[in-house]
C-alpha cells in the first residue's frame, strides 16, 4: 500500500543527502572531468573515426566512467546505513523490502543522471556540439538505464557483504576493466580480437555507445540495439538486485 | 523461543509474556541475549526455533507487526544528514502516515522529548542525549501499540538518564503505551519496570516485580570483605538456621540473613575461628543486583567479564585464522 510512497520517500531523501553535501557532488564529478580534460587534450592529434575529433569522441566514454562511478556510491550508501545503524530503521518499517531497493535504486539513478548531465553540461561549455534535443533526450534515458544496472550490482554486492573496505577493494577491482573495456577511450576495434567478446558482456560498452549514437551519431550498433540490451540488463539486474535485498539479513 | 547462530545457542528457550499497557524490563549482563530477544520480536531477525507473538500477529507476518510496534534501537539509527524534524517526517511517511498527522504528532512528540527548539539543526549537531530522545519521539511517531527500547540510557550521563527515565514512565503512565525494555543497569530495572525478566546466559533465570524478586533472596545482605572459599564458608556454617546463602563475588562474601544486624558478630566469630581474615563488613537491604548474584551466582559485571570469555573462545574456535 505505502510502496509507491515509500520510493518517492527514499527517493526524497537521496536528494536531500545529495543537495546538501557540495563536496561530494563535486568529488564525484571532479575524476571524469579531470580525464576528460587530460585525454581531449593529451589525445587531441587523434582521431579513431573519420570526421570526430578525439575530443568529441570521448566525452560519451566519460560520461559512461560518471555514470559507473557514482553507481558504486549509491551501494556503498547502503552499507553506511548500516555502519550508522539508520539501515535498521528502514527495515523495521512496514514497507516491503522490494520497495526499498527500488527506492534506492531510484534515489541513485537520479544522482547518477544529474552527475553526467553536469559533466555534458561542461563538455558543451567547452565547445562539444549537441546534435539536437532528441539527442540530448536519448541520452537521457540511457544514462538512466545504465546507472540503474550498475547500481544494481552494487546493491546486489552491498547484500552479500557488510565490510565497507573489502566492498571498496571489489568495486575498484570492477569499475576500471569495465570502463577500459567499454571502448570509451578508444574504439573495441583496437582491441585484440579474443579481448572483444568480453567487451560484449560489458553493459557500459551498449551505454557508451548508445551515448555515442545520441549525441555524437557515429556508433558501432544501431541505438535500439545498444536501448534494447540495456533494457534488458537494466531489467534483469533490478529484479536481482531487489531479490537479493529482500534475501539479505536485516541486523 | 530459541536462537542459535552458527551452532551457538544466543537464547535457550526462552518464554514471557508482556500484558498490555505494561513496562516490562530484560535486565542482564552484555551479551545475555536481550538485544536478539527485541531483534526477534521487532521481526528483524528469526527465531530458530518457538513462536513470538506481538500485539497479537506472529512476527513472521512481519508488516502486521511492524506497523504495531516502534523500535528504539541501542546505537542511533538516526540519519544524521537529515534534520530531526525529517527524520521524523521520513518515519511517518514510512509508517504510511498523511502530512496531516506527521505535522500534528512530530509537533507533539517534539514536545514530548523537549526538542521543539532544535527541530530544524541537523542531526549530526546533535548531542548524545538529544540524539536517543529524538530516537524516543520517533519511535512514537506512529502511536505504536508497543514500543521497543534497547538499552535506552545506553552511555548517557547521568542527568539525562534520569531525564530519560521519566520521559518513559511518563509515556507509559500517560499514553498507556506497553514498553519492553533492555538494560543492564540495575537501578534503572528497578526505577523502571513493573515486572523484570533476568536474562543470563540465553536463559530467563527470575521473572517478578523488582519488589518481590528482592523479597524473593529472603533476608537482608552481609557482605564480608573476606579471604575463605564460598564453600568453606558453607561448610562451617551449615547449622545456622537463620542463613539463606553464600556466594562469593567481586572479592567479597555475600550472606543472605534474616535481621543481619544481629548475626554480624557470629560471622565475625566463625571467621576469626576458621582463621579467615576480615577487612569490611556492609549491611544493606537486597538490591537488584543481589538479586542477580543470587540467581546467577555472579555479579553482572563477571557475569560480563566471562561471557566476552565464552564469546571469545568460541570465535577462538570457528574462527581460527
Amino acid at each position: 500500500m505505502v510502496g509507491w510512497k515509500a520510493i518517492y520517500i527514499l527517493w526524497l531523501r537521496e536528494m536531500k543527502r545529495f543537495a546538501r553535501a557540495p563536496s561530494r557532488v563535486a568529488g564525484a564529478v571532479a575524476m571524469p572531468l579531470l580525464f576528460l580534460a587530460f585525454l581531449a587534450t593529451g589525445f587531441s592529434k587523434v582521431s579513431f573515426v573519420p570526421g570526430v575529433d578525439y575530443s568529441t569522441f570521448i566525452v560519451p566514454g566519460i560520461i559512461g566512467m560518471s555514470l559507473l562511478l557514482s553507481s558504486t556510491m549509491a551501494g556503498m550508501s547502503v552499507l553506511w546505513d548500516r555502519q550508522f545503524g539508520f539501515l535498521k530503521e528502514i527495515m523495521v518499517a512496514p514497507v516491503r523490502r522490494v520497495f526499498i531497493a527500488l527506492g534506492r535504486i531510484a534515489g541513485g539513478a537520479t544522482i547518477a543522471l544529474l552527475q553526467g548531465l553536469g559533466i555534458l553540461l561542461v563538455s558543451v561549455l567547452f565547445g562539444f556540439k549537441l546534435t539536437g534535443l532528441l539527442g540530448v533526450a536519448e541520452a537521457v534515458a540511457l544514462m538512466l538505464l545504465v546507472s540503474m544496472s550498475f547500481i544494481s550490482v552494487g546493491l546486489i554486492i552491498a547484500s552479500l557483504m557488510r565490510d565497507i573496505q573489502g566492498f571498496g577493494f571489489i568495486v575498484n577491482f570492477l569499475v576500471f576493466p569495465l570502463f577500459f573495456l567499454s571502448g570509451a577511450v578508444f574504439p573495441l576495434s583496437n582491441l585484440p580480437s579474443f579481448v572483444q567478446p568480453i567487451c560484449f558482456a560489458d553493459p557500459l560498452t551498449y551505454g557508451v555507445d548508445g551515448l555515442r549514437a545520441a549525441l555524437v551519431g557515429s556508433s558501432v550498433f544501431p541505438l535500439w540495439l545498444d536501448a534494447g540490451v540495456l533494457a534488458c540488463v537494466a531489467g534483469a539486474l533490478v529484479l536481482l538486485a531487489a531479490f537479493f535485498f529482500e534475501k539479505s539479513p536485516s541486523v | 523461543m530459541t536462537k542459535e547462530f552458527d551452532g551457538f545457542r544466543a537464547l535457550d528457550e526462552i518464554t514471557f509474556s508482556v500484558k498490555k499497557g505494561e513496562l516490562f524490563g530484560l535486565l542482564g549482563p552484555n551479551g545475555a541475549g536481550k538485544t536478539t530477544t527485541l531483534n526477534i520480536l521487532s521481526t528483524l531477525l528469526c527465531a530458530t526455533s518457538g513462536t513470538t507473538e506481538v500485539a497479537g500477529f506472529s512476527t513472521g507476518c512481519s508488516d502486521e507487526v511492524r506497523s504495531r510496534i516502534g523500535m528504539v534501537f541501542q546505537e542511533p539509527a538516526l540519519d544524521g544528514e537529515l534534520t530531526g524534524r525529517e527524520n521524523l517526517e521520513f518515519h511517518g511517511w514510512m509508517y504510511g502516515m498523511s502530512d496531516s498527522e506527521i505535522r500534528k504528532r512530530s509537533k507533539a512528540v517534539l514536545e514530548l522529548v523537549e526538542l521543539t527548539d532544535k527541530a530544524d539543526v541537523l542531526v549530526n549537531n546533535y548531542s548524545g542525549g538529544m540524539k536517543r530522545r529524538l530516537e524516543i519521539a520517533r519511535g512514537l511517531m506512529h502511536e505504536p501499540e508497543v514500543l521497543f527500547l534497547d538499552e535506552p540510557t545506553l552511555g548517557l550521563d547521568v542527568q539525562t538518564r534520569r531525564h530519560i527515565w521519566e520521559y518513559v514512565k511518563k509515556l507509559n503512565e500517560k499514553e498507556k503505551v506497553t514498553i519492553v525494555l533492555t538494560t543492564h543497569y540495575l537501578e534503572e530495572a528497578d526505577f523502571l519496570c513493573g515486572r523484570v525478566a533476568i536474562i543470563d546466559k540465553g536463559r530467563i533465570v527470575a521473572l517478578d516485580s523488582p519488589a518481590k524478586l528482592k523479597d524473593s533472596i529472603g533476608g537482608d545482605v552481609v557482605s564480608l570483605e573476606a579471604s575463605g572459599s564460598e564453600a568453606e564458608w558453607a561448610k562451617a556454617l551449615k547449622a545456622a538456621a537463620w542463613l539463606n546463602s553464600v556466594s562469593r563475588h567481586d572479592g567479597v562474601v555475600d550472606f543472605v540473613v534474616e535481621r543481619g544486624e544481629r548475626h554480624i558478630p557470629e560471622l565475625l566469630r566463625v571467621a576469626q575461628k576458621l582463621g579467615f581474615e576480615v577487612s569490611s563488613v556492609t549491611l544493606h537491604k537486597p538490591s537488584l543486583e543481589d538479586v542477580f548474584v543470587h540467581f546467577t551466582g555472579k555479579s553482572i559485571r563477571e557475569q560480563e567479564a566471562s561471557s566476552e570469555d565464552r564469546a571469545r573462545a568460541f570465535a577462538r574456535r570457528h574462527f581460527r585464522r
